[in-house]
């Protein structure tokens, strides 16, 4: 009886150790294929010349290593984390919770496997098939029932305001990928869309746009909301504005899709709906970011000695400037010059390697040395060393793809006096040459700080041990 | 009714209780209740 009671009163971080570390391990190998991509661009040659490495095969598992594996790591590990943090009780299931793991690094190598060999959808961010897709849909009804279960058995009467973004997360995402993945099976790797058309093309966007918004977004803000007040040791800035910031976010996001399809075969009213939508995110976007970075209103020094706290607080200044971009290249007549080019590329690595890549890794610095009974990082110089490559090769990165991009739209429309086109389509490739050498220099060092996390990682772990934590007796009053 | 009348209906009634969501979180900025869930973070660890 009284052992029972003792096992119950401990939080479950074994899951979130082990996804914290195949979150970092993951980080690792998604960059390198990013990397190997970005080569082939400069020197096409690198593909090998053979159908698994060639750039159609990679890209894609690049994408899904980087988004479903890094990025999906991370946030399992984080929610775990937080759900239980803030509610002050065990996860709901330590087999639901196992299982959410070892369901998601089989779909993840699946996922390795199944890509290179081309099987495909051809659906962007939803390419794998379906049988890997049921997988997904399997592991993720798990993972929703172990964190709302959480959530149902809490100890304190208020929902803290990063297990609602994480909650709007998983169910937003549970909802895009079952509509997303409707098709019928033709064989067992091999299917065809339950859409067609147009339909289909918006079905596509309207996942696409809202991966980014609920994936990629919702989830991260999760995490701003529990680990920049952690680390900074203050409150966040203002929980009514965290309120109306998921509220605002929540009532907008879902619209703006059609911004992906400007002047297609879409409805027109369709386009200039998902624009202005689109134009209407800015204002929850900014207030989120700065109730996050006001957080540090007061304790601005910390900045100067804390390279954890910097990685957060950067993430922050990068999820500002791609949540502005982002609106602004959803107005059509920007869309004109942009879509198409590399500067979408720039943008969505603005917010990928900038946003979502630094807030996770800022949030795992502070998460690693806890799980293994450490009071921080095998290294904080390496934390020091890691940040410095990840800003120099983030902003190689989107400058390169910024100069590329206007300059390649700017010669695609560029047109001679009797109205024949002033540019063939190979001077456009010919001329980014030097733009896409500094990009792919910019993703090298992204890896790079990434790899000297994992040795930092693998230090910090190995010079520790796995503790477990006693869930606290006195129960809070909030 | 009309499936466009649902639909207007739908946004407005959205657009109504996303207003009243932003004036009731306002209202309540200095509340004891907001200062709890701001500080449930620090409840423990």
């Amino acid at each position: 009886m009284q052992n029972a009671t003792v096992k119950a009163a401990t939080y479950n971080d074994t899951v979130v150790r082990q996804f914290s570390i195949m979150a970092v391990v993951w980080g690792v190998v998604g960059t390198l294929m990013g990397v190997i991509i970005a080569s082939q661009l400069v020197w096409p040659e690198l593909n090998l010349g053979l159908p698994f490495t060639s750039f159609g095969r990679l890209r894609p598992l690049h994408t899904n290593a980087v988004i479903f594996a890094f990025g999906g790591c991370a946030l399992f590990a984080t929610s775990y984390y937080v759900v239980q943090r803030t509610c002050q009780t065990r996860l709901f299931s330590d087999k639901l919770s196992a299982f959410t793991f070892w369901g998601w690094q089989a779909v993840i190598v699946a996922a390795a496997i199944s890509l290179p060999l081309g099987y495909t959808q051809g659906k962007e961010y939803g390419e794998l098939e379906w049988p890997i897709d049921i997988l997904i849909a399997l592991v993720w009804i798990a993972y929703a029932i172990n964190f709302f279960g959480t959530i149902g058995i809490r100890k304190v009467k208020h929902i803290y305001v990063a297990n609602w973004f994480y909650g709007a997360f998983i169910l937003a995402v549970a909802l895009l990928h079952i509509v997303e993945s409707a098709a019928i099976p033709a064989g067992w790797m091999k299917s065809y869309s339950a859409y067609a058309g147009v339909q289909d093309a918006m079905v596509q966007w309207w996942y696409g746009h809202n991966a980014v918004g609920f994936f990629l977004t919702a989830g991260f803000l999760g995490m701003m909301y529990y680990f920049v007040p952690k680390q900074a040791e203050r409150p966040v800035y203002s929980y009514s504005l965290s309120i109306v910031h998921f509220w605002a976010l929540i009532f907008t996001y879902m619209w703006a899709g059609p911004h992906h399809l400007h002047y297609t075969a879409l409805p027109d009213w369709t386009q200039s709906l998902g624009m202005v939508l689109s134009l209407i995110l800015f204002a929850p976007s900014w207030g989120g970011m700065i109730n996050g970075i006001m957080t540090l209103s007061g304790a601005w020094h910390k900045l100067r000695t804390d390279p954890i706290l910097r990685f957060l607080i950067v993430s922050l200044s990068f999820y500002g400037m791609s949540t502005f971009e982002g609106p602004m290249m959803a107005i059509k007549t920007v869309n004109a010059l942009s879509h198409y080019t590399d500067w979408t590329v720039g943008h969505v690595h603005s917010g990928a390697l900038g946003w979502v890549g630094f807030v996770s890794i800022g949030s795992l610095y502070f998460l690693i040395p806890r799980l293994f009974g450490q009071k921080q990082m095998y290294s904080v110089k390496a934390i020091e060393v890691h940040f410095w490559m990840a800003t120099i090769g983030v902003v190689l990165y989107i400058a390169a793809l910024w100069i590329s991009g206007v300059m390649e739209g700017l010669m695609w429309r560029a047109m001679n006096a009797d109205g024949t086109l002033a540019y063939t389509f190979v001077e456009s490739v010919k001329a980014k040459f030097p733009y896409y050498f500094t990009r792919a220099l910019g993703g090298f060092l992204y890896m790079t700080g990434l790899i000297i996390m994992l040795w930092n990682t693998i230090k910090t772990a190995t010079s520790g041990k796995p503790v477990t934590v006693d869930v606290p007796a006195v129960v809070a009053h909030a | 009714m009309e499936v466009n009348t649902l639909r207007i209906l739908f946004t407005v009634i959205s657009f109504v209780a996303f207003v009243a969501i932003a004036i009731w979180a306002w209202r309540n900025r200095n509340s004891s209740q907001f200062k709890d869930a701001q500080n449930l973070p620090f409840d423990q660890d």
